[in-house]
């Protein structure tokens, strides 16, 4: 072979090496990108998700991953068969086969029984009928969702429209709920990954109200899902220790004189009309429950996360500021993702009295205390205040609050500490802004679920800022 | 005809072969533990030797949350950023130390320390101080106040410093303080005054 004609053999077979590469690729990614199938199962001891496990055309799941959180279970395996105990249950299968033995009671399956290693899969499709007989109860199986409830597990729930100016939907909840929110233009949309969250009679509900239109309930994959709509943005806010959810428009839309129309909702936050229009909500505070979704924050123990501490302790203080009659707001009332820029963004645009940003951490005790550490700079020549040091003029309002909130620590017995800190969004915020560090009481971090540890903070809190309201709402 | 040392010479061939073979079958699922090679949280680089300097380093105190000034006598070299570099290291190996008021993780190391002129130093430090450093505000701003003020209260001129952690920028030290920012030596100056007042 002419050496012209060994180069063109060689790129072909470089070209279908590449492509047969690109296509292996492609399809591995596109074969990650989909979703995993799984099944959520709601008890009273547990509500947990597992995998599915597709084999001729059908979907199996492990039956001992399923009964292991429920109860004492132990499961034996040889050559083709395999024997599971389950409390007093004594459950006998054969690897091919659909006829089982449970109690001494044989039954047919709708698919046959698989094995794989020591791992026995049981059909979908058979859950209803099988896992009665195991645990002595009833179980509700949504197939299309695949979402099983063993028992009355069920959280119901009910929703409301006030006509109010702005209007609002209340959904309430039989059990406390807390669902990923995530919001598009007109559309907000909660995610409930863990509660056994059952639709209502009608899954479409139509509001006659122009601004909150209709919602949706749906099920699908394991997970339940409600959707509100609007021709708005939508914000969600929890409340009833979290039984009580209320979509209402976002705050800077809420602030905007009844007249207005819908269509200048979509004002940019420098175009955000003035909060001071008569007839419409005033936040005294915002409050930002420091981390959450990805950033978990400090990992106070194995089980406790600060993000959960922090939102905790800003749901309790929005309480106590509410019932001193200082309108509060939580910059995050669940598990979502805000980046500081976001926080500073959105506390700037609604211009409260004052910023309360906090946090919790392992070790220490009582409470920190901090304020901006600004690096130096002149603003009197400058057109423009850098992003870094937006907190500059608002520096001595935020000092006061926190001379006034040690005053009220140290009355109520709680040791404290103030300091300027290198702590985001703090510098750009352009309303008095602080930090309140929590450290765990005596009895150590399992003391940050105590409810009387959190009020003691919160409401010295609240009453601290119920001191310093004239000043700071004067200041505004 | 094969030779006789050659048949001898298979046949002690063979023999070896069987006995490695039968050596082999038993060893087979045996797992061998390997012990991992203890880290080596020692600096690479000698400690400086010969005349000692009084220099005052910052040290932090996690209970009660406060920052002393403390004196120390430390060799130190000539060059102005080996110095710096030195007075870092030297804190280091107090909150290094067992029983140090404010412990850092096992392996955090000061990797380098600039000095830019007009007045900054950029502190890098390596990824297991970040990595491991507990997290929280206080915590965190004690770390960096300690940092900042001792190479402020020995270089003299200095107005800001930047810390980078092997050699990148980074959001925060343990998800409280910020370095993405430079830190304003003035700024923490007083920053530190409010943490000694606390004692």
């Amino acid at each position: 072979m002419t050496t012209p004609h060994r180069r063109r053999l060689g790129a072909r077979v470089s070209a279908v090496i590449l492509a047969l590469t690109v296509w292996v690729c492609g399809s591995f990614v596109s074969g990650s990108s989909t979703d995993e199938k799984r099944i959520s199962i709601y008890s009273t001891v547990a509500n947990y998700s597992l995998s599915i496990t597709d084999r001729n055309g059908q979907g199996y799941v492990g039956l001992l991953e399923i009964l292991d959180p429920l109860g004492t279970v132990r499961a034996k395996a040889s050559r083709d068969r395999w024997k599971i105990r389950y409390n007093d249950v004594e459950s006998d299968f054969a690897t091919g086969k659909t006829r089982v033995r449970v109690h001494g009671n044989d039954f047919d399956l709708t698919a046959p029984f698989l094995l794989e290693g020591n791992r026995g899969l049981i059909p979908l499709s058979s859950l209803t009928l099988l896992l009665p007989r195991i645990l002595g109860g009833p179980v509700t199986y949504h197939e299309a969702s695949r979402r099983l409830f063993v028992g009355s597990v069920g959280v119901r729930f009910a929703a409301q429209i006030n006509k109010t100016v702005p209007p609002s939907l209340v959904l309430n909840f039989s059990s406390p709920v807390n669902p990923t929110v995530a919001t598009e233009p007109g559309k907000l949309r909660m995610t409930f990954k863990r509660e056994p969250l059952v639709p209502l009679d009608t899954q479409n509900l139509s509001f006659d109200n122009k601004i909150i239109t209709s919602a949706a309930y749906l099920e699908e994959n394991g997970t339940a899902e409600i959707t509100v709509n609007g021709s708005a943005p939508l914000f969600a806010t929890f409340s009833n220790d979290g039984r009580t959810i209320t979509i209402a428009p976002a705050p800077h839309l809420a602030t905007q004189s009844p007249n207005q129309g819908v269509g200048s909702s979509t004002a940019s936050p420098t175009e955000s009309p003035n909060p001071n229009t008569s007839g419409t909500r005033r936040y005294f505070a915002v409050i930002d429950a420091a981390h959450g979704g990805d950033d978990r924050g400090a990992t106070l123990d194995p089980q406790l996360a600060e993000k959960d501490v922090t939102l905790a302790f800003a749901r309790r203080l929005q309480q106590e500021l509410e019932s001193r009659g200082m309108a509060a707001m939580l910059l995050r009332n669940n598990d979502t993702n805000l980046s500081q820029d976001q926080r500073a963004s959105e506390t700037n645009s609604i211009r409260p009295a004052i910023y309360i940003c906090l946090h919790a951490a392992a070790e220490g005790t009582g409470v920190g205390l901090y304020s901006a550490l600004l690096p130096s700079g002149d603003e009197t020549r400058k057109t423009f205040t850098p992003w870094n040091r937006a907190q500059a003029s608002y520096l001595a309002a935020s000092q006061s609050a926190i001379k006034i909130l040690r005053t009220e620590f140290d009355s109520n017995h709680v040791a404290n500490h103030s300091f300027s800190a290198s702590l985001k969004p703090l510098n750009n915020v352009t309303v008095p802004a602080i930090a309140v560090e929590v450290a765990p009481p005596q009895i150590g971090v399992s003391g940050f679920n105590s409810a009387e540890y959190q009020q003691l903070i919160s409401a010295s809190i609240s009453m601290a800022l119920s001191e310093a309201r004239t000043n700071l709402e004067a200041a505004r | 005809m094969i030779p006789r040392h050659l048949l001898i010479g298979v046949i002690v061939l063979l023999a070896i072969s069987l006995t490695m073979g039968v050596y082999v079958w038993r060893m087979r699922g045996h797992v061998v533990e390997t012990q991992p090679m203890a880290t080596n949280s020692k600096p690479v680089t000698p400690p400086v030797s010969g005349p000692t300097e009084q220099v005052t380093l910052y040290v932090a105190d996690d209970d009660p949350g406060i920052l002393r000034a403390q004196s120390f006598r430390i060799p130190l070299p000539e060059g102005r950023q080996q110095r710096a570099f030195e007075l870092l290291r030297a804190l280091l190996g107090i909150y290094l130390d067992k029983g140090s008021p404010h412990q850092l993780s096992a392996g955090s190391e000061v990797r380098d320390v600039y000095l830019v002129d007009p007045g900054i130093a950029v502190i890098d430090l390596n990824s297991a101080f970040a990595n491991g450093h507990r997290s929280g505000v206080l915590v965190e701003e004690l770390t960096v106040a300690s940092l900042v003020q001792t190479l402020a209260a020995n270089v003299p001129g200095l107005v800001r410093v930047k810390i980078l952690v092997d050699g990148e920028e980074r959001d925060t030290l343990a998800g409280h303080a910020d370095l993405m920012n430079f830190y304003d030596v003035a700024a923490v100056g007083q920053m530190a005054s409010q943490l000694q007042a606390a004692q």
